[in-house]
């Protein structure tokens, strides 16, 4: 089988615009959640959301004219803007380049969303309802639809390979990545842009996931402490907005054209839990068996894991089962791996979640540091794994496991290996 | 130049992120202004908001240049 590595990635989250960017600001223990401002929360239980901060250029805040000109966003909803940003920083930073129409032909897409346009959805339906069918916008439906940040992409570059898209809620972006990652492996396509975008904090998205009771609504005054794993007091996750997009591509395409090599995509297991359409398996084997899946694609053991980057949303039952399936997958060997889940930092970025967390993985891999988990005070759990609790800590990390698990009981791991 | 007129290119200015200079009444909007067709549909709209009027179908169909938005609208409101 072809191997695939990792030779760009981009990122937008409630911390800012730019992975390293946001690398730095999960190293110092920063958290992008805030109350929610741009529309009337008043009704709603959950008033906080890691929003992306709109600013300049150059302060590594979203600037949107940087990425999508205002004429073109009218065709767009901002699940698809924050795609493009994620997806262009990725593609600039690999420095992939298609000038023919072989290279064209070999390159694809693979970015999905976990919800997409609900915005748009919102805003057209109260347009229909009012009568107004004739006013709808002749975007509408391009405006929402998930599967054109790939499409958008793909016009923007010229990449004429496989153009797909991912919906898996929370797991679509380990999924997308994954997915794309078997492309390559499987010669259809020698580089795949692939990740997830995800813009769902609005009215009817944080209401919509207020009467599932999937939100925190206990930290509405204090909005950083909301997001906490595995602590005592946590009641719920904090939506988060933005978008993780990498370029994968097949490592002697990649050696070939003298590309910086970040990591290898080495394992991908998936597996459904067959049990509920919010919950997840209490038992936990969903979550074993993909993890379980992703090692065995590795040819890995667990005592060749140092981190494991956490889907730990923040919900009572999740972040305990989570821990459960992890203990019995890793044995002994627990108390040798560190766990955190940044999501305690940007919140949960649902379609975006898994590859913005395969970026951090990544970059453990390369900095030798693992990323805390925030408001990790007083664990609800007495167990012998390190879940790095508020800072982060230095540790040589070769391989990292990303577990993504989402609603449906649909579960994807990734495994990441140092390259050298 | 008719109030019509200026209306009219406002709105193409503003839809289509034109220049103004190239807004000029022969302008075909796919050919000359880089309009789609989607985009042909929502200028017809945003001329139906402005000017409160209704343009049907086929008479979209038939406005494809600056000069036939405005000389649509001046007959709907003669």
């Amino acid at each position: 089988m072809r191997r695939v590595v990792i030779t760009g990635m981009g990122m937008v989250s409630s911390l800012g615009v730019g992975f390293k960017h946001n690398w730095e600001s999960i190293l110092g223990s920063q958290s992008g959640i805030r109350k929610i401002k741009n529309f009337d929360v008043n009704d709603l239980p959950a008033k906080i959301g890691g929003q992306v901060p709109e600013g300049a250029t150059g302060d590594n805040l979203f600037y949107a004219d940087d990425w999508v000109s205002a004429k073109d966003r009218r065709r767009m909803d901002t699940f698809i803007v924050y795609g493009l940003s994620a997806a262009q920083q990725a593609i600039n930073d690999s420095g992939w380049l298609v000038d023919s129409d072989e290279k064209a032909w070999r390159s694809g897409v693979l970015i999905g969303s976990g919800i997409g346009g609900l915005p748009s959805i919102a805003d057209g339906a109260v347009t229909v309802n009012q009568g107004r069918a004739r006013k709808l916008s002749p975007f509408f439906i391009p405006a929402s639809l998930i599967n054109l940040v790939s499409g958008h992409v793909s016009i923007r570059n010229g990449f004429k390979g496989p153009n797909h898209a991912v919906v898996t809620a929370c797991s679509t972006g380990a999924h997308a990545i994954g997915d794309a990652a078997r492309i390559i492996m499987w010669d259809d396509a020698d580089v795949m842009v692939a990740g997830g975008t995800e813009a769902a904090i609005c009215p009817v998205g944080v209401a919509g996931f207020c009467a599932a009771r999937a939100l925190s609504t206990g930290f509405n005054d204090t909005p950083e402490k909301a997001s906490r794993p595995w602590d005592k007091r946590r009641d719920g996750f904090v939506m988060g907005d933005g978008a993780g997009v990498v370029v994968l591509e097949e490592l002697e395409h990649a050696k070939a054209r003298g590309a910086k090599i970040y990591a290898e995509v080495v394992g991908y297991g998936m597996s459904g839990d067959a049990h509920h359409i919010t919950a997840p398996a209490e038992n936990g084997d969903g979550a074993y068996r993909c993890m379980s899946a992703a090692l065995k694609r590795a040819k890995m053991t667990p005592a060749d894991i140092n981190y494991v980057n956490a889907h730990g949303t923040s919900t009572p039952l999740g972040d305990e089962i989570e821990l459960g399936a992890v203990k019995r997958l890793f044995g002994h060997y627990s108390k040798a791996i560190y766990m955190s889940s940044t999501k305690s930092a940007i919140g949960h970025l649902l379609g975006a979640a898994g590859a913005v967390e395969a970026i951090f993985s990544v970059c453990a891999i390369n900095h030798g540091v693992v990323p805390p988990t925030l408001n990790l005070d007083d664990p609800s759990n007495d167990c012998d794994i390190d879940l790095v609790p508020n800072i982060p800590k230095e540790t040589t990390v070769k391989a990292a496991l990303s577990n993504s698990f989402g609603f449906g009981g649909t579960n994807a791991s990734l495994v990441f290996k140092a390259f050298s | 130049m008719s109030d019509v007129a200026d209306r009219v290119k406002k709105i193409v200015i503003e839809h289509l992120g034109v220049d103004e200079e190239k807004v000029v009444e022969s302008a075909n909007f796919i050919e000359d202004l880089g309009a789609d067709s989607l985009d042909t549909v929502e200028l017809v709209m945003a001329f139906e908001e402005e000017f409160g009027c209704e343009i049907p179908d086929d008479a979209a169909e038939n406005i494809s240049t600056i000069k036939n938005a405005i000389d649509f609208i001046e007959t709907q409101q003669g």
